[in-house]
């Protein structure tokens, strides 16, 4: 399988009549991409705006973040729409780099979060780094909970491959290729080098907790094997997963942090033998069922000597990431975990709800319980109010002249557990 | 120039070995014994303005008396700093050093010591004050001075401390944000090669150890015992009447059921974050069967229900946090002569 993504730097995006990219500058018909949207009669209104980094500008309860992508041939995030799911991984995908589709409208539950364009919360996101096309998207009165999330992520989605779609023609890209052989070529290819697999977990726990495979919900799936290449052309998104600060955005499964650092190595220090894909549900049988079937993957299957762990939520999921671990160093599987922290707002709790002493090498992506003071912001995008609900948040955060005082739980991707992050933590 | 106090021991202080163990506290103007040592150190920032003598049986013995003339000293002397020790493997010495140094803290003067890693005084001072990393025996002192004086000189002139490893202190156990100059990511794959490779590494994130529980014993006669719920699972009247958050909840609350045979829809709300929360509005019987219960004391199987439901939100709750609440209901239900508890999770 060999993907070729062609990368277009996006310098700047405007709001204007026609679609047009020159010159890394992106302008959007903006009413007609409204029009796209709305062909979704679920949705009752769609605002559009930019923010761009640097602004006074903050954009809460942000739901999901999407890079704009296209393929030049097939469908982008397969599954997600139609009755047909395509196959992808090969051929061409376009991608604008340094933008996003960031999705807001009136809360769903309670894992949206704030991304602040300038000031101290704009350090813990990396999305305050993006020009980020927001989509205010108000749901009709009449639809349930799990309606109305379905409805933002399939908008986002497809704004984003809409968006994306302007770029089709465009010369000026930087060409990079995943090439991902069958096993036994992955395996024979680098005879002395250790073999190492990304596990690679997942929500799967109902409303704002959920990951979709091919548009198919995670929990009705086992752990399966995937590849980098699925992964680039969004066979894995988003259901608006977790507390905002821990979840994995579209934009995160897209832009796989550690599938991108273990490429990096592969071939010189390791061989990037295989990735699973775990989900992580609710209840203990479950769990054991997808531990067991974790470890005949990465054991049996791809026989690995090696094994990196990245994580979603927290709490019950610890036991996910716990057990894998305990199990993958039982059989001589070498692994390394990336995880976030719950230590307290003061620092002085134990960090994490379990550990067993098989995770010996763990990177913290910070503690989540630390607070921040963001000063307010001129242009608020989205629902300030709804920070009293967030994860991270409460009714004190909200004080009088706009500013948050919240947990740094409520900034989106601030302590992403897939590692795309340079926050960490340290005892002092 | 700032004005630092000096603690050391008998032996330390020269006024003679275990047969002075008994030595009551002294103040000695400027630098005695092993503060002289001390002085090069902090040349052009501070003067050792006084030294403490006091022998380490009689510290021990005296905790209180000892406490009340460290702090009589500090009074009338305001220094910028206390040093004491270094007691390097000596166990009341070093508990000497730390409560010297606690007693600081309390007046809000900046204290320090050096004890060695085995030192017990560590793990019970080591949350009060920065503990130095020093030798074992008297002859660790060489390198003592220069550890302890440094670090002195830092803390003197308000510059920056570094991390425990960088200076040389235990870790005092708070876990502090910082960003780093590589992604995890990037973090986790170097780790994972020198894991490989056999080579060093250093976990970010040290294992913990948690205090278990016992169980109560069973219930032997479950027709004549009271039985309350508690949950975890952020189930409140609706409205929220006390802003209970949707994840690291700080406090719980007991809510009042009345005489109801089951948790009314509509009535109650749920405001957890960790979970889908749509079935358990729709009947929040599902988090707490108090249906079931109630069924069950009508049939006489149960002797009565504790009419209020002990709430909190169970998600991203810290370890402390919980461990703290978890006592405090635990005190609630026993003073309201409950007999069990049916705590539902989420």
């Amino acid at each position: 399988m060999e993907l070729e993504l062609r990368n277009i730097r996006i310098n700047d995006v405007i709001l204007g009549k026609q679609n047009r990219l020159f010159e890394g500058v992106l302008t959007l018909d903006a009413e007609a991409l409204r029009a796209h949207l709305m062909e979704d009669d679920r949705i009752a209104s769609i605002r559009i705006d930019v923010a761009k980094p640097g602004e006074s500008c903050r954009i809460v309860p942000v739901k999901d973040v999407i890079e704009p992508r296209v393929k030049e041939e097939g469908e982008i995030f397969p599954g997600s729409f139609g009755s047909d799911v395509p196959e992808v991984g090969s051929g061409i995908t376009y991608v604008l780099k340094g933008c996003a589709v960031v999705t807001t409208g009136p809360i769903v539950g309670f894992q949206e979060g704030v991304i602040d364009m300038s000031g101290p919360g704009a350090q813990y996101s990396m999305f305050s780094n993006l020009i980020n096309i927001v989509l205010h998207i108000e749901k009709r009165s009449d639809l349930d909970p799990h309606e109305h999330e379905k409805t933002v992520r399939l908008a986002g989605l497809k704004a984003a491959s809409w968006i994306a779609a302007i770029g089709r023609d465009y010369a000026d890209y930087e060409a990079e290729t995943i090439s991902w052989p069958s096993l036994e070529e992955r395996a024979s290819q680098y005879p002395g080098l250790p073999k190492v697999v990304y596990v690679c977990n997942c929500m799967a726990q109902g409303l704002l907790h959920d990951t979709y495979y091919y548009g198919r919900d995670a929990k009705l799936i086992s752990p399966v094997t995937i590849s980098p290449n699925e992964y680039a052309d969004g066979a894995v998104v988003s259901g608006n997963c977790v507390s905002p600060g821990s979840k994995t955005t579209t934009y995160h499964h897209l832009n796989n942090a550690v599938i991108r650092s273990l490429l990096a190595r592969d071939g010189k220090e390791l061989n990037f033998i295989g990735i699973v894909l775990v989900p992580l549900m609710v209840t203990l049988k479950e769990k054991y069922r997808n531990i067991m079937i974790t470890t005949r993957l990465v054991c049996d299957e791809l026989n690995a000597d090696a094994s990196l762990i990245s994580q979603e939520g927290f709490g019950n999921p610890t036991t996910d990431l716990m057990r894998i671990c305990h199990n993958l160093e039982k059989r001589n599987v070498k692994t390394v975990i990336i995880t976030n922290e719950d230590a307290g707002i003061d620092g002085m709790s134990e960090p994490l709800p379990d550990m067993l002493p098989e995770a010996n090498a763990i990177v913290s992506t910070g503690n989540s319980n630390a607070t921040i003071l963001l000063p307010p912001m001129e242009r608020v995008l989205g629902h300030l109010s709804d920070v009293k609900s967030v994860t991270g948040g409460s009714v004190e955060s909200i004080k009088e002249d706009g500013s948050l005082l919240m947990e740094i739980h409520g900034i989106m991707g601030s302590h992403n557990l897939q590692g795309n992050t340079y926050l960490t933590a340290k005892t002092l | 120039m700032k004005k630092v106090l000096f603690y050391t021991n008998q032996f330390f202080g020269q006024i003679g070995g275990e047969s002075e163990a008994y030595f009551k506290p002294q103040i000695y103007e400027g630098a005695r014994g092993a503060a002289n040592s001390f002085v090069p150190q902090l040349r052009e920032i501070a003067e050792i303005s006084a030294t403490i003598v006091c022998g380490d049986n009689f510290y021990a013995e005296n905790m209180e008396t000892c406490q009340t003339f460290v702090k009589e000293q500090i009074r009338s002397i305001k220094p910028d700093l206390i040093i004491a020790g270094p007691a390097f493997n000596a166990g009341r010495f070093g508990i000497a050093c730390g409560d010297v140094c606690k007693t600081a803290k309390s007046l809000g003067v900046e204290a320090i010591t050096g004890l060695y890693e085995e030192n017990p005084a560590v793990e019970m001072f080591r949350k009060e004050c920065y503990i130095l990393k020093v030798g074992k025996s008297a002859a660790g002192i060489r390198k003592a001075v220069p550890l302890m004086g440094g670090f002195a000189k830092k803390l003197l002139t308000g510059q920056r401390i570094g991390f425990p490893d960088e200076e040389q202190y235990y870790p005092r156990g708070q876990r502090v944000n910082y960003f780093s100059s590589s992604l995890g990511s990037e973090r986790a794959v170097e780790m994972l090669i020198a894991k490989i490779k056999g080579l060093p590494f250093e976990t970010e994130l040290p294992i913990s150890s948690y205090q278990r529980v016992e169980p109560a014993k069973p219930i032997k006669d479950l027709s004549k015992a009271k039985i309350a719920f508690c949950t975890s699972g952020g189930i409140v009247p609706v409205g929220n009447p006390d802003h209970l958050v949707s994840a690291a909840a700080k406090f719980w609350k007991a809510y009042p059921v009345g005489e109801a045979s089951r948790l009314v829809s509509g009535e109650w709300e749920c405001v957890h974050a960790g979970y889908d929360p749509v079935y358990i509005n729709e009947d929040p019987n599902r988090v707490v069967p108090y249906d079931a219960l109630y069924r069950m004391q009508q049939e006489a199987k149960v002797g009565s229900i504790h009419p209020f439901l002990v709430t909190t939100t169970g998600n991203s709750t810290s370890v402390l946090d919980a461990t703290r609440m978890g006592n405090e209901i635990a005190e609630y239900l026993s003073a309201a002569a409950v007999d069990g508890v049916i705590l539902t999770s989420t």
